[in-house]
This record gives structure tokens, sequence and C-alpha cells, in this order.
């Protein structure tokens, strides 16, 4: 089975950030850049899909030089090569840009299955992954927390989270989109035979004109949203002090990440 | 030392496992004085990280000594100095010798699997009688058949209550000093093997160091490393990797310190303002990671000169000698900053002090490093200076 996983470098979360001067987007200078958190687990996803399957991983990320450290990495974990669309034509679409660039690419492929991660840890649309599917025309599912490529490759059985904290499994015909959530399994390491290797495998850069595409279609020609300012909210509203001994305080608390804030 | 995108690479992963398979369960390991050895070492030997220098047909992956280094520096961000030991014991001090000079039969047994994760290793130097004299230790292998019979102790092993195996320095004749002595290898499930119960430490809790005793333990000759009368020799070559390692890998878990520290002394105030705040603070911080920029450039050149095949022992002397001074700066100063918190036992700022204060004494003790600078520079009495 090949499968394509979609990777996009984000700012390190534990970075600190700074509104770039022009107050549309951070300071990328001295910035610590990683793989985003849930392409990270797509990545692993696909990897042992494509161990059980005897088949092949590509990734492919939109972005501009620096990406290619993600891709190295990608291709040392075992991914068998990649395609960056470094072009700055590319650059600074929004999801729907974005989402029809990685599609065309894709499309190139000849792939039964695209991976990607539920949302990126930087601007978080969420929805890149349902635009590739749209132009794929391939169905897709959200937020998966579980994936099985049934007998014959053909369909995949999927657990994905619903809103209340149920679960939803079901049954999706390949090729298909499929956005999976962070924690869904154990990401390897990359292993220094698999560093060592990752030097001799491909790195594609195709052009807008490559994958059939104007350049009024993709980067920031392409969207339909104008970012108008990026800013930290005004700090100090909102906080809300917890009673009562250690064990009320840490069990409310426990609560109020799980209802409200959603984090766990 | 010029970084490719492979060193860059190894160092993202080996800090990627150390955050996500070490750091949360520091503080359990602390506090149980042991750390699960077999599982780590596994994980470790899986992504193939602990036969970095080692011949392939062991397992290892023949890279040269700058990986090596990468590999101790990023081990550095573990959040206790006792797991990077442990893991630089077998990849660094209790493997180099056996690599280089064991028989293809040695390494297949202890090596490979060592390599792969399956065995623990230890290296057995010091004894309670000896430890920076090394050529005064007082354990035995007296030839019987065809078997070696070991009699003595060694003292302070790392790794010592879970470890399989030791590489261990014995006296095999009655030569001068420098001349008697073998490293063997010392399978610990041996019988007349005998470990102590973990001794108890000042810090590096979470590895567990024992005192080993041999009672007529026989092993077989074919178990020496190299050639007979060897060892001593060996064992000063093998000591040029364990002291640059423990170098390299104090860099980051300095530099480590001091960012906790700058974050921990922005936001406690005193005199109506953060304690960072005072000049003496932000630029006694800024002094020390100077000293440390200073170690880098040179543990990284003694690392190109290891790598180009020439003899380190001066600059690995010197690197060890200032690791170990800087790491007691280092540790003390920001333990001063976080003031009575710092004092207190959990606190990752007195972990690291005492932690740190190892790095002066193991794997030679700065005045051995200074003697050996002394030699170099022909002023240590005695050495036709
Ligand atoms: C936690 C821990 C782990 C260890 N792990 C191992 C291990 O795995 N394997 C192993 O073989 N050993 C191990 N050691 C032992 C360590 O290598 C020795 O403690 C070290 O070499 C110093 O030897 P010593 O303790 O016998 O000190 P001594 O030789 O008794 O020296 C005591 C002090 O005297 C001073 N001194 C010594 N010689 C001179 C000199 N010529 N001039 C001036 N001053 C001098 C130094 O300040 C030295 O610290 C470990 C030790 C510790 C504490």
């Amino acid at each position: 089975m090949r499968i394509a996983v979609c990777i996009k470098q984000v700012p390190d979360t534990e970075a600190r950030l700074r509104v770039r001067k022009d107050g549309l987007w951070v300071e990328e200078e001295d910035l610590p850049f990683v793989i985003n958190e849930s392409d990270n687990y797509a990545l692993e996803e696909a990897l042992t899909i494509a161990e059980k399957t005897a088949g092949e991983v590509v990734v492919v990320s939109l972005g501009p030089e620096r990406v290619k450290d993600a891709l190295r990495k990608a291709l040392a974990l075992g991914a068998s090569r990649a395609v960056h669309l470094a072009e700055e034509a590319f650059q600074g679409g929004d999801a729907l840009a974005t989402g029809r660039a990685l599609a065309a690419a894709i499309a190139g492929q000849e792939v039964d299955l695209v991976l990607t991660g539920s949302q990126s840890d930087d601007v978080g649309y969420g929805a890149t992954g349902s635009v590739i599917a749209g132009h794929l025309g391939w169905p897709h599912a959200w937020l998966v927390m579980g994936l099985e490529i049934e007998e014959g490759g053909t369909s995949a059985r999927v657990t994905r989270e619903m809103e209340s904290g149920m679960n939803e499994i079901f049954r999706l015909q390949l090729p298909a989109v499929i956005e999976v959530q962070a924690g869904i399994n154990h990401p390897r390491y990359a292993s220094l035979k698999g560093i060592m290797a990752a030097k001799r495998k491909p790195i594609e850069r195709p052009s807008p004109a490559d994958l059939g595409l104007e350049a009024s279609q993709i980067g920031a020609a392409g969207s339909r949203l104008e970012v108008l300012e990026v800013a930290f909210p005004d700090s100090g509203e909102g906080a809300e002090m917890l009673e009562g001994d250690a064990a009320t305080m840490a069990r409310t608390l426990v609560e109020k990440l799980q209802r409200e804030a959603r984090v766990l | 030392m010029r970084f490719t995108d492979e060193h860059r690479l190894l160092r993202d992963a080996v800090r990627d496992l150390v955050e996500r398979e070490i750091n949360p369960h520091v503080d359990e390991w602390e506090a149980a004085r042991s750390f699960p050895a077999h599982a780590l070492f596994k994980i470790f030997g899986r992504a193939g990280y602990l036969g970095i220098t080692k011949p392939h047909a062991y397992g290892g992956m023949e890279l040269d000594w700058s990986y090596a280094m990468v590999m101790a520096e990023a081990l550095g961000h573990a959040r206790c100095g006792a797991v990077p030991m442990a893991i630089g014991v077998q990849t660094d001090m209790c493997t180099p010798a056996l690599a280089r000079f064991g028989s293809d039969e040695l390494k297949r047994e202890f090596l490979a699997p060592s390599i792969a994760g399956d065995l623990v290793g230890s290296i057995g130097v010091s004894e309670s009688v000896a430890g920076s004299d090394v050529a005064a230790i007082k354990t035995t292998a007296v030839k019987d058949g065809g078997d070696y019979v070991v009699r003595g102790e060694k003292m302070w092993i790392t790794n010592g209550i879970q470890a399989d195996w030791m590489c261990c320095l014995v006296n095999t004749s009655d030569d001068p000093p420098h001349r008697n002595k073998s490293l063997i290898v010392v399978p610990l499930d041996a019988p007349g093997v005998e470990r102590s119960t973990k001794l108890e430490k000042l810090g590096m809790w979470a590895s567990d160091t024992a005192q080993i005793f041999f009672d007529g333990v026989r092993v077989p000759q074919r178990y020496r490393i190299g050639d007979e009368g060897m060892g001593f020799t060996y064992q000063m070559m093998q000591f040029q990797e364990e002291r640059l390692w423990g170098a390299a890998n104090v860099l980051t878990a300095l530099e480590d310190l001091i960012q906790d520290t700058i974050d921990y002394a922005r936001q406690r105030r005193a005199f109506g303002r953060a304690i960072l705040d005072n000049q003496v603070v932000h630029f006694r911080l800024a002094e020390l990671q100077t000293e440390i920029e200073a170690l880098r450039s040179l543990v990284y050149r003694a690392t190109e000169l290891l790598v180009a095949g020439d003899d380190v022992t001066l600059l690995a002397s010197m690197a060890k000698l200032k690791a170990g001074r800087l790491a007691r700066q280092v540790s003390d100063a920001c333990l001063q900053y976080w003031g009575g918190q710092g004092y207190m036992w959990e606190s990752p700022v007195a972990r690291a002090y005492r932690d740190c204060r190892l790095m002066s004494i193991g794997g030679g003790a700065d005045e051995v490093m200074l003697s050996i600078i002394c030699k170099h520079q022909g002023t240590l009495p005695g050495t036709g200076g």
C-alpha cells in the first residue's frame, strides 16, 4: 500500500513567540521548528501500515527551505521519498490554497491512502485535510483515534472521537484522507541506520506548473482568507481561582481540563 | 566540528528519546535508587544508538566518534546525571577496548548483545584500595588450566547491581605494575561473584552502584581482551573516550540548568523586581554560559583530533578537568540563585548540584587530570621534567 503523509513544520510549542513587525505572523528568526505534533502520529501510523503491507510512505510538505529538515527527519524515520512544495508561489496560502497544492502533489503519486494530522499547532485551521479530500474526491475522517486497514486493502475501519467523549467507529472506502489525533500510537525514534540512509533518499521539488497549477490558484494569491493581524490576547481576564483543599482543587481542575478546556 | 544533517538528526532523535523515555520517569527512578537498565538499553539498542562507533559485524554503525559525542551531548538533556552516566558506561567506558582488541568470539558473545541492548555492561577498574592510582589495584587473575581464577574486589561500580558483565582490570603476573595487567570480561553471574547491596551516594541516585567481590571466580582465558600484560595500556586508551564523553555530556546538562535558573529567577521576585534583573545575577549566568561554550570548543577540537586518529590524552584530560571544575561552579551558582528552594532535596537544581559533584572525582579525579597535564608539560616530579 502506498501512503502519502502530509507533514507541516511548525514553531516548537515550547518556544517563546514574538509577533513580527508587520503584525501578520510571528518572528521566525531564531525560532526552533519541529514537525507538527499530530503529523508525527500520522507518520507513525503510515510507517506501520506500510511495513505490514510491504508498501511505502511518501511524505509531502509545503513550506520554505527550512522544511527540508522536517522531511529529512521523516525520511530517517522510514519514509522512502519526499515531495517538497518549496517554491515561493506556494507559500503564504490559507487552508484552501495549501490544500489545493497538496492535493495536486498527491494526485501524481498514485497513493491508496493519505494521512495527515488533525490540526496544526501553529494556526490550527484543522481544515487542510478536508480540502485535500475535497479536491481528490475521496472520503475523509477527522479526529481519528484508531485506524485499521481491512482485509484486501480496499477499506479501513476508523475510530474517531465525537463530541461528548463518545467514539464513532465506521468503515471507509479507500482511497481516503484520514486525519489522525496526537496520541494514537507510540512514534518510533529515528534509528541510526535510518538517519544514515536518509541522505540517499530523494526529495522532489515540483513547480506549480509541474502540478498543473496556475500561480493564481495557490499561495497568497490563491487564498480567500486574508490575515489582518496576529496578536496575543489581553491578559488578566477570565482567570478563575479554585478553592478548597488540595484534593478538591485537583479534582475541580481535572474536571475543568476535561469538560471546559478539553485538553485531557 | 562541522555538523552534518546526520549529526543533527541523531542529536534530535536522541533528545526526543530522552524527553519521552527518560525524563518522565526520572523522579521515580531517583527515588528507587535504580532505573530499569535492560528495558531502557533495549530501546536505545533497537535504535542503534549503543553501537555508534562499533564495527558493523557486531551490530554497530562504524561511524566516527563525532557521532558518539553528539549522542553524549544530547543525553545531557536528561533531568539527572545518573541515567546518562549508565548509558555512557555501556557505550564509551566498558566497550571501547573490547571492540578494539577483543577476539571475534568474545565480541560476538559480549559486544554484539551489548550493542543490541540485551546485555548491560560495567567497567571495573577502581578498588577500595586503589582509585586514582590505577597501577596499584590488587585483584588478581591466575591461570589454572584453560581458565583464569579471579580473586579480589572492585569498588563503586556503576551499573553494578544490574550489569551482566564487567570489563575488569586485573593483575595477571608479577611484572612491574604497568606491564602486569590485563583486561578480562567477567560474566557477573559466574559462581564466586558477589555483589554488595546498592551503595548509598551523595548524588547520581538513579544509578545503581555496587562493590563487587570475586572469590575464586573461574573465567575462561579466551575472555581476555587482547594481549596479556596490555591491560593498563588498553585502559588508559579507553579512558580517553570515557573522559571526553563525560565532558561532552555535561555541556548540555549545564546549559539546561542555566536555562532553568533563568526561568526561575525571572519569575521569583525580591525587593520589587525579578531576581534575574539584578546585574550580578544575569551577568554571572552570562559568564558561565561563556565558559560552557569555551569548554565545548575544547571538546569539539579534541573530538576532531580523535576522529583524525591523533592521541588526545592531553586535550581529553584538560576537557575532563575543566568539565569537573565548571560543573561545580555552575551548579553552585545556580543553586545560589534558587535560594531556599534550591536547597530543597527535591529541587532540580539540588539534584544537579549533587550529581555534578561527581565530575571532579569519577573517571579520574581533577588532580589526576592535572598530573597528566603536568606530565605533558614536563613539570611532574620524577617524570624527566
Ligand atoms: C558514583 C561513582 C561511580 C563510579 N563508577 C565507577 C565505575 O563504574 N568503575 C570504576 O572503575 N570506578 C568507578 N568509580 C570510581 C572512581 O573512578 C574513583 O572514585 C576515582 O578514580 C577516584 O579514586 P578514589 O575514590 O580511590 O580516590 P583516591 O585515589 O583515594 O583519591 C582521593 C583524592 O585524593 C586526591 N588525589 C589523588 N591522587 C592525587 C595526586 N596524585 N595528587 C594530588 N591529589 C591527589 C584527589 O583529590 C582524589 O579525589 C566511581 C565512583 C563514584 C563515586
